[in-house]
């Protein structure tokens, strides 16, 4: 990118004014994650103190291997068997939940955006009563039904509650409608049957929102946390719970390192992966503000 | 798409999708109507007995004081009136939800249209600017609370370092302090939120036709003039659709209080979707619990109405 550089006095200024405003605004917000980083690498012993909130003498991995020790972030072998761990629960339900919405969503937007039935209008609106009253605002009643169902403390019982999803299913359909009435027509006259027309007509040119639904869904789902506590007791508990956990169990106030530490361990492959297809995921999280 | 005969595809197609939408959110929100009539409170203690007569509708002594039984409307006669516990409890609640929410909305709003302004130029390491202000998006909302957590402690921590800079002498411990709790839920949720809002005026500028801006600046209209004349009344849908999530957002998201709040036991600084979670899953105050749910409920299908008519009228226009 080369900047736009006007030999205008006033518009010069303007924006050198901006760039400073920029970069301070920017300095302020990036500031709490490099204090967390800065100081996840103090040796866990070494607690804060005043004028002493940054570097310690020496940077080591000790905190980060003393928090793996303490809490089940990643699995371990016991016995031949694979333990529960934070890591594999979150994946677990993440690719769970976002596998289960990959094929209920098209069906249902499908179903909307192609054909004209009775009752089209009032099971559409149904469908979008998700999106006025989130799933998470329910969790009392929520809760009992997982516990009838039998499914407390499972993968299950956090990803279930998702598995369809008004906002996806809106979403696709959006997409859907957008693809050309020519392209329909002919799929019909070559006879396609529903199935084909889904998917080699309408999912193609659909890519983009179900790309961009995909990694909203994987980022919500990673992140949340209130769901998981409440129908999760031990062996199911996802990373979130995990830091929750962990800040509870130690001693805080002298152990910031350790929390720093456990913080990084789990928004790390998120991070990664964000950092990585930044332009993807800012184009992505715009689109699912779609109307 | 003749109508010769029923088909059932589409239905069966939908079936997938509807069942867990009735499941869970169509078939709960019935339930926790019924359910909200119900006192139930397993884990009472009996020395709780007057607290608990405070309840109108629970009158009798005899009665078991763990439930259940049917109360009708008692849950919502207490609530409204504040000499009872229940009412104590939902007139705090209520007005720390409103002033979490009068201040987030607006302050992350406008924060997030200043970054788009910001970040909406072609200059050397804009793209690096926008993910600055964009990742606290991508963190759980419990990380960013055990962060700053840390922020918020007092003596070192480097909020009240800042605000020590800059002169204040107040109290410094934002997490403990029954006055200052709230506030520190609202600004780790406005750091949390600004860069998210931030994308979508982001998007909205870039959709702004060039020649209006050229012809404002023939009339030698000021920077301020342009974006108060032009750019704002230009974004008005966009910043109706970011106050709806905004403001759904802030329902719903209080991860941070797990965190922030959690040593307070007094509850001065309960959120609605927080005391729902106390009452339920740390009291074990069922009823109440589900009657709180109702209130939450009510609150968003008032405010999806509100939306709805809002948004019709700014379509007419």
């Amino acid at each position: 990118m080369t900047s736009n550089f006007i030999p205008q006095k006033s518009r010069h200024w303007g924006t050198i004014g901006a760039n400073i405003a920029t970069g301070l605004i920017c300095l302020l917000w990036v500031i709490p994650i490099v204090w967390a980083i800065v100081v996840s690498f103090r040796p866990p012993q070494d607690s804060l103190g005043h004028n002493d909130v940054w570097f310690s003498d020496r940077l080591t991995l000790e905190s980060y291997q003393t928090a793996i020790d303490l809490a089940p972030f990643f699995p371990t072998i016991e016995d031949g068997k694979i333990s529960d761990s934070y890591y594999a629960n979150t994946i677990q339900y993440v690719v769970l939940t976002l596998a289960v919405q990959l094929m209920t969503m098209p069906l249902a937007a499908f179903a909307f955006a192609h054909y004209e039935f009775f009752g089209k209008r009032v099971l559409f609106y149904l469908v979008l009563t998700q999106l006025m009253i989130p799933t998470v605002i329910l969790l009392v009643p929520n809760f009992r039904t997982i516990r009838v169902l039998g499914l407390y403390d499972t993968t299950l019982a956090i990803a279930m509650p998702y598995f369809g999803s008004a906002f996806g299913t809106f979403l696709l359909r959006q997409a859907f409608l957008e693809v050309p009435r020519d392209m329909v027509d002919s799929g019909l006259m070559d006879g396609c049957r529903w199935y084909h027309l889904l998917r080699y007509v309408y999912l193609p040119p659909s890519r983009a929102t179900l790309v961009a639904f995909g990694l909203v869904s994987v980022s919500f789902h990673w992140n949340s946390l209130l769901w998981p506590l409440v129908v999760t007791s031990d062996k199911s508990r996802p990373l979130t719970m995990g830091l929750l956990r962990f800040t509870q169990l130690t001693d805080i106030g002298a152990r910031w390192s350790l929390v720093t530490a456990a913080t990084i361990i789990i928004i790390f492959p998120l991070m990664l992966i964000f950092l990585i297809f930044q332009k993807q995921f800012i184009r992505s999280f715009m689109h699912s503000g779609l109307k | 798409m003749t109508q010769k005969s029923f088909n059932p595809l589409p239905y069966l197609l939908i079936l997938p999708t509807l069942i867990f939408i009735l499941l869970f959110t169509v078939y709960p929100t019935f339930q926790v109507l019924r359910e909200s009539q119900v006192y139930f409170h397993p884990n009472r203690p009996e020395r709780q007995r007057d607290t608990d007569l405070n309840l109108p509708g629970i009158e009798s002594e005899t009665r078991s004081i763990r439930g259940p039984y049917n109360v009708g409307f008692a849950y919502f006669r207490a609530m409204f009136n504040p000499s009872t516990t229940e009412g104590e409890i939902f007139y705090q609640v209520m007005g720390n939800t409103l002033r979490y929410t009068i201040v987030t909305v607006p302050v992350s709003i406008l924060l997030a249209f200043l970054f788009a302004l910001l970040v909406n130029r072609t200059v050397q390491g804009i793209g690096l600017a926008r993910v600055a202000l964009f990742y606290p998006t991508m963190l759980p909302m419990v990380s960013a609370a055990t962060i700053w957590l840390f922020f918020f402690t007092p003596e070192y921590g480097l909020w009240n370092a800042a605000l020590r800079f800059f002169g204040y002498r107040g109290a410094e411990n934002w997490v403990i302090n029954r006055d200052l709790a709230l506030y520190g839920l609202m600004i780790v949720a406005i750091w949390k939120n600004a860069g998210y809002f931030m994308i979508f005026y982001l998007a909205g500028l870039q959709g702004l036709p060039d020649d209006i801006f050229e012809a404002a600046d023939l009339d030698g209209a000021t920077w301020l003039t342009k974006i108060m004349k032009i750019t704002l009344p230009l974004l008005r849908r966009t910043t109706l659709f970011i106050t709806v999530i905004a403001i759904i957002g802030a329902f719903q998201n209080i991860d941070h209080a797990l965190i922030l709040t959690n040593e307070l036991v007094t509850g001065e600084a309960d959120l609605l979707l927080y005391e729902i979670y106390q009452q339920r899953f740390v009291l074990q105050n069922y009823g109440f619990a589900n009657a709180l749910t109702v209130v939450m409920i009510t609150l968003l299908l008032l405010f999806t109405i509100v939306n709805f008519l809002l948004s019709e009228r700014s379509d007419d226009q």
